[in-house]
């Protein structure tokens, strides 16, 4: 079974139509790229994936989006399917928690109390986003007194702590200095295995640097999908693509 | 031969034209700082006279003594102690539903008729004469729901009245939280509910707090919604009694007090009725210097 | 560093390290019953903002209404004469005109005052003032606003009466232009910070496109300010209205006591509110008296409305913009 499933996926805000019936595929464990110019959509998909559009009163969702085979505009437990959801936004937001408390936040959310459960959970979250040696010593002082850079890796972390089945970066390093975005980076890469991965980005070398699969949206529709070296070679299937890979389109 | 004297340096010659407007913009300058001056000064003045002339009676003892020979002489204790129950009863039901009540419109209401009924409804709650809200306390609270004249429906009375404080601080408060730690929250699957105990309340208390100790001030200050649904001329209380009024007596309160001094009782000791004036408003301003020494604090605190 | 297993599938009830998938957690029926709860309690309080403004309507309508059934009662003489006869016992008339002109004449004389000084003072915090002056400008007008009412009451009865009696030779302190004064102290504040607010929502950019222009400071408020803010300028000055109007303590205490239409602001005046606070105290429950004051208190409840109402579309109009 695909991780996910869009068919003829449609998005409106009032009567804007601003996804025009697109279907694609995400594997299991793929990273699985979206790259495009601003208003192609982007962000608009990821929000329809975890249901937060909903908070967005005249949006409009028609067509179908599979997770694990259930449609997401079906689910009656919206907050189940978010913590499903890894959600990683493009700038960096430490709550005004301690350090562990931002990451024990989502467990503590589904009722888990247990003090050792917790430090468990804070621990492997914070390693696998590489901000553990950096921190492990003041897990009490703020989220917020953080770098941008260790608080995008937080942010990272605490959408780890729901062990969500698929984790979707929103163009997460457009707030970061290019060190803190290759450590990211290879932490995405070390995640690759265990975790389905949507990243959205307008770096394109960042795409073709991580991505197994790429797809290039384009104004709410779909100009390409296909394996990264596809895409990013000299001959992508759509010429729209090697104008926008090269900068002279988009 | 003459040398052309230099220009100073860096000084660009003025014509007639930027001159003029110069002027006109020093004497705007001045005409409204005067302005915002000319209501402060006089206030300052007359409160140093109503001080000045309280001079004579404001002591500790004033505070905790009874009023003596027909309220002509002695302290203010009764109307002092009444004017707490009132504040703090009225405090206790409207500060739960004031706080309440800014969360659901801050944080659940979405942008429909009828949540923008209720904002307009706590706008005109707000602009509601006191008046009629002393009409609104007597129809209701003393007759139709037979409280009678007492403590209860007076301080129902006013913290219906004072409840818009609290809605508009808090809300004012609540708004001032980021919309990106919301998000954030909703992000990892938390409810609204989580998400305001755990990142909203925490991180707005300060304020929330500002706007209940501005209703404490707003309540201790009215005396129309209390005149008529449980506050009386006189009451007999011992000196320094806590605990003096039931919630179903009547009580007297400091406003009340003023107002039934200055005009209702003849020859009364002059330094009394001002060192009542001066107690009301020393209470009252002290209240609200607290609110703005708390806001100030939160300042400079805040976490983001 | 250990990097532990994530179980994306959900399908082992523990993951390695041995606590319960988060992902697959349920929170307990309990807690979810308890949210319910909390949110319907949050909900009945917003609504409850509805429920009291209603409330305060129908109760006291509710005392008024049986004198609308009276025939000793005709709506055009409680309306429109100015003869206030409510204890007579052979010519009972319930004319409310002369309170009503008096409320008209106590605002619209402390308007007079209130709204140069006000909007003036909102000018200068607003464009003039530096940051500090600002902070204890702001704060003393907060200040200000804060001083009860009753106290602004016995400032007029006892200092302004005895300024006024002894600029004017005036036979009493107790008057018209007493009442004006301290109504206009008392809507300075609330014209001030809303003015302010006002002047605040201006966009930078108009002024900065004026300075660029090489406008003056004073040009800048008037030519830019002034017709940009004047939505919220307006508001600023209604709700200064709408606190004047239903002021009754200052107004009972320092505008004196005749019910009469005043002649010069040296005569005595009573307004609605006075009138409420200074007889309800006699009028019987239940006797007509009684009613026709609820009813004055239903026709300020009905102005205040209509003057609110017109400062809230007033700064809607600002904000829409």
């Amino acid at each position: 079974m695909k991780t996910i499933v869009a068919t003829d996926l449609r998005l409106a805000y009032g009567t804007r139509e601003v996804i025009h019936g697109i279907s694609f595929e995400v594997e299991r464990n793929e990273i699985f790229a979206i790259i495009g110019p601003a208003q192609s959509g982007k962000t608009s998909l990821l929000r329809c994936l975890n249901r937060t559009i909903d908070f967005v009163p005249e949006a409009t969702v028609s067509g179908s989006l599979l997770l694990e085979g259930e449609d997401v505009r079906k689910i009656r437990d919206v907050y189940g399917l978010r913590r499903r959801v890894g959600m990683v936004a493009p700038l960096p937001v430490g709550l005004p928690l301690s350090i562990y408390d931002n990451v024990a936040f989502a467990p503590r959310c589904v009722g888990l109390r247990q003090k050792s459960d917790l430090d468990a959970i804070v621990e492997r979250c914070l390693c696998q986003a590489a901000l553990w040696d950096e921190v492990k010593d003041r897990l009490s002082s703020l989220g917020t007194a953080l770098s941008g850079g260790q608080q995008q890796r937080l942010t990272i972390a605490r959408a780890l702590s729901h062990e969500p089945e698929v984790l979707c970066l929103d163009e997460f390093s457009i707030a970061i200095d290019p060190v803190t975005t290759m450590r990211i980076e290879d932490v995405l890469k070390e995640l690759r295995s265990q975790i389905t991965i949507i990243l959205v980005t307008n770096l394109v070398q960042q795409a073709r640097r991580l991505a197994d699969r790429t797809m290039f949206l384009w104004r709410g529709e779909i100009v390409e999908i296909d394996r990264s070296e596809v895409v990013f070679s000299d001959t992508p299937g759509d010429r729209r693509t090697y104008g926008y890979v090269q900068g002279t389109f988009g | 031969m003459s040398v052309e004297p230099l220009l100073p340096a860096a000084r660009f010659a003025r014509t007639d034209s930027v001159r003029r407007r110069e002027r006109a913009q020093s004497l705007a300058k001045a005409t409204f700082f005067v302005m915002a001056i000319a209501m402060i000064l006089p206030l300052i003045a007359i409160v140093g006279y109503l001080v000045y002339r309280a001079l004579p009676s404001l002591s500790v003892d004033f505070l905790l003594d009874v009023p003596r020979r027909g309220m002509r002489e002695g302290g203010i204790w009764p109307a002092f102690i009444g004017t707490l129950y009132l504040v703090g009863i009225s405090l206790a039901v409207a500060a739960p539903i004031g706080v309440l009540a800014a969360i659901y419109l801050n944080e659940y209401a979405r942008d429909t008729w009828l949540n923008r009924l209720i904002s307009l409804a706590v706008i005109n709650l707000a602009g509601v004469p006191s008046i009629v809200h002393a009409l609104f306390g007597l129809g209701a609270f003393v007759y139709a729901a037979r409280f009678g004249y007492s403590v209860l429906s007076a301080s129902l009375t006013l913290a219906i009245m004072t409840l818009p404080v609290i809605i508009a601080s808090t809300r004012e408060a609540l708004a001032s939280v980021p919309m990106a730690f919301r998000e954030a929250c909703w992000n990892v699957g938390a409810t609204r509910l989580q998400t305001i105990r755990a990142v909203v309340l925490p991180n707005s208390i300060s304020g929330i707090l500002t706007g209940i100790i501005l209703q404490v001030s707003r309540a201790a200050g009215e005396t129309a919604p209390i005149m008529f649904t449980g506050a009386v001329f006189f009451k007999a209380v011992e000196r320094g009694n806590l605990f003096p009024y039931h919630l179903n007596d009547q009580c007297m309160a400091l406003s009340m007090h003023l107002y039934t001094l200055s005009t209702q009782v003849p020859n009364v000791e002059p330094s009394v009725l001002y060192a009542t004036a001066v107690v009301l408003l020393a209470t009252v301003l002290l209240v609200n210097v607290t609110a703005i020494a708390f806001r100030v604090w939160l300042r400079n605190r805040k976490k983001w | 560093m250990t990097v532990l297993a994530i179980d994306p599938r959900g399908t082992a009830p523990k993951n390695s390290n041995g606590v319960a998938a988060v992902t697959r957690r349920r929170r307990s029926a309990a807690a979810i019953a308890l949210e319910r709860l909390a949110e319907a309690i949050i909900r009945a309080s917003g609504f409850s903002a509805i429920f009291f403004v209603l409330a305060i309507f129908f109760f006291v309508f509710r005392e008024a209404a049986p004198v609308l059934l009276k025939e000793s009662f005709k709506p055009m003489e409680f309306l429109f004469s100015t003869q206030w006869y409510p204890t007579s016992d052979v010519n009972v008339r319930y004319g409310t005109l002369a309170l009503t002109i008096g409320s008209i004449s106590v605002t619209a004389l402390a308007m007079v005052i209130a709204v140069p000084f006000g909007l003036g003072a909102a000018i200068y915090i607003s464009e003039f003032s530096g940051p500090r002056e600002k902070e204890i400008l702001k704060i003393v007008i907060e200040l200000l606003a804060a001083i009860p009412s009753v106290v602004w009451g016995f400032i007029g009865l006892t200092v302004m009466s005895r300024i006024i009696v002894s600029l004017t030779g005036a036979p009493v302190g107790v008057n018209l232009l007493n009442g004006g004064i301290i109504l206009a102290l008392m809507s300075i504040p609330i014209i001030v910070s809303i003015g302010e607010d006002a002047l605040k929502a201006v966009p930078d950019s108009y002024r900065e496109a004026a300075e660029a222009l090489g406008a003056t400071r004073w040009q800048i408020v008037y030519r830019v300010l002034l017709p940009a803010g004047k939505n919220g300028l307006l508001a600023a000055v209604l709700l200064g209205v709408g606190r004047a109007v239903g002021e009754t303590m200052a107004v009972l205490m320092a505008t004196g006591h005749a019910v009469k239409v005043p002649h010069s602001v040296l005569d005595s005046v009573r307004t609605l509110t006075a009138n409420i606070a200074a007889e309800l105290g006699e009028a019987a429950a239940g006797s007509d008296h009684y009613r026709v004051l609820f009813m004055t208190g239903v026709l300020l409840f009905l102005i205040t409305f209509a003057v609110n109402l017109t400062a809230d579309l007033a700064i809607r109009g600002v904000r829409r913009r």
